[in-house]
C-alpha cells in the first residue's frame, strides 16, 4: 500500500480542483482534450497541454448499476457509476441518487463524493 | 520463415480447485502437452508463461522460473502479463521467435489460482486490469464496465437482454461433454433472465465464472517436426494484436472493441486468409456482450449485427459458424492467465478430431482464437490450420 500522505501527483491536483467547483481537463493546440498526470496528447503526440476548464455539465453516454463490488464498495451497493461525456473529455463517476431516474443521455453535473464503505473520495456525478 | 506447429496440447480440469497452487496446476497442464506432442524435455527451448493475479492472488511473483522448474524443464521463462490475454501474448511471443528460427520447441501456457480468494477479493483482483486511477477508484468493476459497453451496443444499434442471454445458452450446451469443462450443463434463456443481477444488465449467467485451472501448448518448428517424426497437423498461420486506451471514457466509442479489429487483420493478412475463410472460432466471452463485440471485430458480422447471431442460429454447433465449441469462457471456464491458450488447444484437438464436439467442424480447414485484456484494451487473435 502506499504510505500514508503520499498523492498521486496530477490526478490528486485534479480532483482537489474538482472539489473547489474548478475543474479542468489538458488541451492541446489541436482540441484534443485528456486528463493528468498527461505529458503527451495521445491523439496528435503534442507537448505543449494547457489546463482548460472543464464545461459544468456533461451528458451520460453509458451507465451500470452495479450489484457486486469490490471490497471498497462493498457498503455502497447497490450504486450506478456513469460514464458522462462532457466534449474534449468524458469522466468516469458514480450517480449518487435515485437509482430508477438513471439513464442514459441525462445531464450532469462533476462532483466529488465520498464512499460510504471507506470514506475514500471519488468522482461523483449530480442530477442536472 | 518457417511453419509453426502444434505439437501437443495440455489441459487440466477448469472449476473450483481453492487448494491447488498455480505451479501444480501449470504442471499438469504442461506434462500433458509435452507428452501429447511425443517431444523430449531436453529439446525445450523456453517457457512462456501467462498470469495476471498471482502476486495478489499467491503472493507469488517472478512465476517464469517457477512454471519451468514445474515442468522439470531447465529452459528461459518468462512471466507475460496481459490481464485475461496473458497467455496469449505469450503464444504471439512464441510464434514469432519459432518463426524467426530462434527456437525449435517452446512451451507456451498459462495458469490462475482465483477460488482460493473471497469473491469480493477477486472482484478487487480483476478490476486491476482497468484504469486505478479513473475507472477502479469510481467502482467500476470488470462486470461493471462489460455492463456500461452492452447498454452502449443496445443504445447504438439496439438488441437486448433476451438476444444476450442465447449466447450463454449456447456456450453451456457446448460445454457438455467437456470434460474440462466447469460448467457441464444446459441452462436456458429464463435461467440467465432470471439470475442474480451483478452489474445491470448483465446477471450471473451472462458473466464467466471465476476458475483455477491451466492449459499449455508445445510449438515446434516445420523442420524440428519433419527431423523427429513428430505428428502436427496443426500449423499456426497468423498472428495479430491490437490495442486500446484503458479506460472506457478515453474510447471514441464503447460499443465496439477495435483493438480486435487490428488484430484479426493483421492475423488475417500473415495467414493470407479473410474472415470469410474462418471455419469456426473460439472468442472471449468473459461476458455475453464480449462474444458479440468479438465476432463483429473478427469480422463475421457487420457492427450491429452480432447480438443476434447465437438467437438466430449461425454460432451454434449446428450453425455456419460455431463460435466456442468449448464452451467458451462463460461455461468452460475462465481462469484469467490460462484462457488463451487453452482456446488455442481446443481449436487443435477440435480441427485434429479428437475433441468432443469435432464432429460439427469434421470438414473445416481455418479456425480463429480470439483473447481480450480488460475491456478490449488487449486483443490477441491467431489462425490456426490443419493439414487433412
Ligand atoms: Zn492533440
Amino acid at each position: 500500500m502506499t504510505a500514508p500522505g503520499v498523492r498521486d501527483a496530477g490526478y490528486d491536483d485534479f480532483v482537489d480542483a474538482l472539489a473547489e467547483g474548478e475543474g479542468y481537463y489538458l488541451e492541446c493546440e489541436n482540441g484534443h482534450g485528456t486528463l493528468p498526470p498527461r505529458r503527451v496528447c495521445p491523439h496528435c503526440g503534442s507537448r505543449e497541454l494547457v489546463e482548460t476548464a472543464l464545461p459544468e455539465t456533461g451528458t451520460i453516454d453509458s451507465y451500470t448499476v452495479v450489484h457486486v463490488a469490490a471490497p471498497a464498495f462493498a457498503d455502497d451497493v447497490p450504486y450506478a457509476v456513469a460514464v458522462a461525456d462532457f466534449g474534449a473529455v468524458r469522466l468516469t463517476g458514480q450517480l449518487q441518487s435515485d437509482l430508477d431516474a438513471v439513464e442514459t443521455g441525462l445531464t450532469v453535473a462533476p462532483r466529488v463524493g465520498k464512499s460510504e464503505t471507506t470514506g475514500e473520495r471519488l468522482l461523483t456525478f449530480e442530477l442536472r | 520463415m518457417t511453419n509453426v506447429r502444434v505439437a501437443g496440447v495440455g489441459l487440466t480440469h477448469f472449476g473450483r480447485h481453492p487448494e491447488r497452487t498455480s505451479r501444480d496446476l501449470f504442471a499438469e497442464a504442461g506434462l500433458a502437452a509435452l507428452d501429447d506432442a511425443g517431444v523430449d524435455r531436453d529439446d525445450v527451448e523456453g517457457v512462456y508463461y501467462g498470469n495476471f493475479m498471482g502476486a495478489l492472488a499467491e503472493h507469488q511473483g517472478h512465476q517464469g522460473p517457477l512454471a519451468a522448474e514445474a515442468l522439470g524443464v531447465d529452459a528461459p521463462a518468462t512471466r507475460y502479463e496481459s490481464a485475461c490475454a496473458s497467455s496469449g501474448v505469450a503464444l504471439r511471443q512464441a510464434v514469432k521467435d519459432v518463426r524467426n528460427g530462434e527456437a525449435d520447441v517452446l512451451v507456451v501456457g498459462g495458469a490462475e489460482r482465483m477460488n482460493n480468494l473471497e469473491t469480493a477479493e477477486s472482484t478487487e483482483a480483476l478490476a486491476i486490469a482497468a484504469d486505478e486511477l479513473y475507472e477502479v477508484r469510481a467502482g467500476v468493476t470488470f462486470p461493471g464496465a462489460y455492463a456500461m459497453m452492452a447498454n452502449a451496443y443496445f443504445e447504438e444499434f439496439g438488441g437486448s437482454h433476451e438476444d444476450l442471454a442465447h449466447v450463454a445458452v449456447k456456450n453451456h450446451e457446448n460445454a457438455v461433454g467437456n470434460e474440462h469443462a466447469q460448467y457441464q450443463k444446459e441452462i436456458t434463456v429464463e435461467d440467465v433472465l432470471e439470475s442474480p443481477p451483478v452489474a445491470e444488465p448483465l446477471n450471473l449467467y451472462d458473466a464467466c465464472p471465476v476458475t483455477d485451472g491451466a492449459s499449455a501448448v508445445v510449438l515446434v518448428s516445420e523442420d524440428y517436426a519433419n527431423d523427429h517424426d513428430v505428428e502436427a497437423p496443426v500449423a499456426v498461420t497468423g498472428t495479430g494484436q491490437g490495442g486500446d486506451n484503458m479506460a472506457l471514457q478515453d474510447r471514441d466509442d464503447m460499443a465496439t472493441s477495435p483493438a480486435a479489429t487490428d488484430a484479426a487483420a493483421e492475423a488475417y493478412a500473415e495467414a493470407g486468409v479473410t474472415a470469410a475463410d474462418v471455419d469456426f472460432a473460439e472468442v472471449h466471452d468473459c461476458f455475453t456482450i464480449a462474444e458479440v463485440l468479438a465476432v463483429e471485430s473478427l469480422g463475421f458480422f457487420e457492427t450491429g449485427e452480432g447480438v443476434a447471431a447465437a438467437r438466430r442460429g449461425v454460432t451454434t454447433r449446428d450453425g455456419d459458424l460455431p463460435v466456442n465449441l468449448s464452451g467458451g469462457l462463460k461455461a468452460k471456464g475462465h481462469p484469467v492467465g490460462a484462457t488463451g491458450t487453452s482456446q488455442v488447444a481446443e481449436l487443435t484437438r477440435l480441427l485434429r478430431g479428437d475433441h468432443h464436439n469435432s464432429e460439427y467442424v469434421a470438414a473445416a480447414d481455418v479456425a480463429v482464437a480470439h483473447n481480450a485484456g480488460g475491456t478490449v484494451a488487449s486483443a490477441v487473435v491467431h489462425v490456426l490450420e490443419v493439414e487433412r
